[in-house]
């Protein structure tokens, strides 16, 4: 008979809890409820979109309508695959597009507002305040106040009707230079003063050391943007079938009325879900980038 | 007159020195100017250069088509003296911005709050149902099925079942239905960036600081959420304070793809759909332009003007 390890800690169901301080019983119960009723409120439409995707076309259409399906089937994601093969540019084209336009913009910006984030966190130089406070004045306005010189100078630069229509603007979004550069600052300066004094220029350091060290910020900066452009349909810059992205042909299922309602609730799916799939693979990232993301005045 | 000469030729020689200094500066600098570059010749493009063409043709008259020609104030007078439309999207607007503007806010504060009593998982898990549907793309159309004005709207089907109402009712037709339905479904959607900054931010409070604040006499959570929480996350509330108002201004497409555009009687119109409806659909881009420079002034006043009111809190 093997000996009994008194060493390790007694395995208990209910762990005892420490008591916390300043937290009472009824506090606690009051909060929790509120918080149980704002969650349901929250979840619910959520629940609706994952549930509608798996309801056969009658559930779809029933009264009174009930929430949750009681014949799950896939057949609204079977609908979706034979119109996707229908339609007039091959399906995968729009994957395509779609691959090129959101990872385009998304790599481009990392790289751009990284590089421009680094001498605002850690370098002195003249127009510094001046540079930085217009960036911050940038995320007071949303992008609708633009919208129509930036057609304009898209058109005058001839950039129209191509990716470059799409991918280039978002480069400079504000809040990503923002928040790469509070992030950078946290970084110690003496990680940079000693490889300085081993010789190595300001291009060597941000690559080698700069970058590496604020991995959390990439995927932060890089799932922010893919929020912005996951919802655009182009169909502003981009005239051309050929280079819409999923998002454009998606939009066009959804219109098809009462005959595609199952495909259209398949669609809702995947515009919800991706999204969400990928803030949930970098949630830890984007919460330690966020802890920077204060505004001192 | 020595004298004289002797200030003037040291100011000159002050002034020399500081041009050399701000030349000596800039090509020291050179590597940070080159770095700075690519993002902010974008920037100019794509942000500043705009804002100061709108401003520039929201005094012109311009149809794409022909020539801007300069008409003065003219835009501004027509949209605050005989634009009611406007008017009432702007009423719209400003109503969204003061109800959702602070609920939200509130919210964000509130849920991140709790949250943060959760540790682990389930706080990820909490995280993520509120934050998701501020990500969930166009997905928000799902309230469409909701808010559906017969019986086999989700909405109607259960408050007839549960005989709160008679008929079903055409949620998104009544006037007086539209702005708070709007407002609901735009808080469900508010929950974003600016609550993952409270959630990041509430993790970094110091622990000793809710000890020593425990042997200073606060004697309950509220007190320390008071005394100690906020003022220790200053910063991200007005990070937060940034996000949530320019949202609440911008609000427009829910309006559009929920109540339609126009909608019944302009009751969900907001500065935005007016926005639109001048730009895209009648070409008329410098009166569009005129009510761009107007949402841009909202936006960027009502956020200097909050930043100033939290920077004196706790001081």
């Amino acid at each position: 008979m093997a000996k009994k390890d008194y060493t390790k800690p007694k395995k208990r169901l209910f762990r005892k809890r420490e008591k916390q301080l300043n937290r009472s019983f009824a506090g606690n119960s009051l909060l929790f409820f509120i918080m149980f009723i704002c969650g349901i409120f929250m979840v619910l439409p959520l629940v609706m979109i994952v549930n509608n995707a798996l309801k056969p076309l009658d559930e779809l259409y029933q009264f009174p309508p009930k929430i949750f399906v009681r014949n799950p089937t896939l057949e609204n994601f079977s609908d979706l695959f034979v119109l996707m093969n229908d339609s007039w540019v091959p399906f995968s084209r729009y994957i395509l597009n779609t691959i090129i336009i959101t990872g385009g913009g998304m790599v481009g910006h990392v790289i751009v507002a990284s590089l421009a984030a680094y001498p605002l966190a850690k370098h002195k130089f003249p127009g510094k305040n001046i540079l930085f406070s217009m960036v911050v004045l940038s995320m007071m306005f949303s992008w609708t106040v633009t919208q129509i010189p930036q057609y304009l100078i898209i058109s005058a630069l001839h950039i129209n009707n191509t990716y470059a229509a799409l991918i280039l603007p978002a480069w400079s979004f504000g809040m990503g230079l923002y928040l790469m550069k509070q992030f950078m600052e946290q970084l110690p300066d003496s990680l940079m003063e000693s490889a300085r004094l081993d010789g190595a220029g300001e291009w060597k350091i941000f690559w080698e050391i700069v970058m590496p060290n604020v991995k959390p910020a990439w995927l932060t900066l890089a799932i922010f943007q893919f929020q912005q452009m996951w919802g655009n349909t182009g169909s502003l810059f981009l005239r051309d079938e050929e280079l819409k992205p999923l998002q454009f042909s998606l939009q066009q299922i959804t219109a098809g009325g009462v005959a595609r309602a199952g495909a259209a609730a398949a669609v809702t799916f995947i515009i919800a879900a991706v999204p969400i799939a990928f803030f949930l693979i970098c949630q830890s990232n984007v919460i330690e980038t966020m802890t920077t993301s204060g505004m001192k005045d | 007159m020595d004298t004289q000469e002797m200030t003037i030729s040291q100011e000159a020689l002050d002034i020399a020195k500081k041009q050399a200094l701000l030349s000596y500066q800039i090509k020291r600098n050179k590597a940070s100017y080159f770095m700075l570059a690519p993002y902010f010749i974008l920037f100019f493009f794509f942000t500043v250069l705009p804002v100061a063409i709108s401003v520039g043709l929201s005094f012109t008259h311009f149809n794409m088509l022909e020539m801007p020609t300069f008409v003065g104030w003219k835009n501004y007078i027509k949209l605050f003296l005989e634009d009611d439309i406007f008017m009432i999207s702007l009423k719209n607007t400003l109503l969204f911005a003061v109800i959702t503007g602070p609920i939200s806010y509130m919210l964000c504060l509130l849920f991140a709050w709790i949250i943060n009593e959760f540790k682990g998982k389930v706080r990820a898990f909490l995280t993520l149902i509120f934050y998701a549907p501020s990500i969930c793309g166009n997905a928000y159309l799902v309230w469409n099925l909701i808010l559906t004005g017969d019986r086999y709207g989700y909405l109607n089907g259960i408050l007839l079942e549960l005989d709160i109402i008679n008929e079903a009712k055409l949620w998104m037709q009544t006037e007086k239905y539209v702005l708070p339905v709007l407002i609901v479904v735009q808080l469900w959607l508010s929950l974003g960036t600016g609550f993952l900054s409270f959630i990041a931010g509430l993790q970094t409070v110091d622990k000793s600081l809710y000890e020593a604040a425990a042997l200073d006499g606060v004697k309950n959570r509220w007190q320390e959420l008071w005394y100690v929480t906020l003022p220790a996350m200053k910063p991200q509330l007005m990070f937060g304070a940034v996000m949530q108002i320019t949202q609440s201004f911008a609000v427009a497409d829910i309006s559009i793809n929920l109540a339609g555009n126009p909608s019944v009687n302009y009751a969900g119109a907001t500065v935005v759909t007016h926005l639109l409806d001048y730009g895209s659909t009648r070409f008329e881009m410098g009166y569009a332009s005129a009510i761009a420079t107007v949402l841009f002034l909202l936006m960027v006043g009502t956020n200097k003007l909050v930043q100033k009111v939290l920077g004196r809190v706790g001081e």
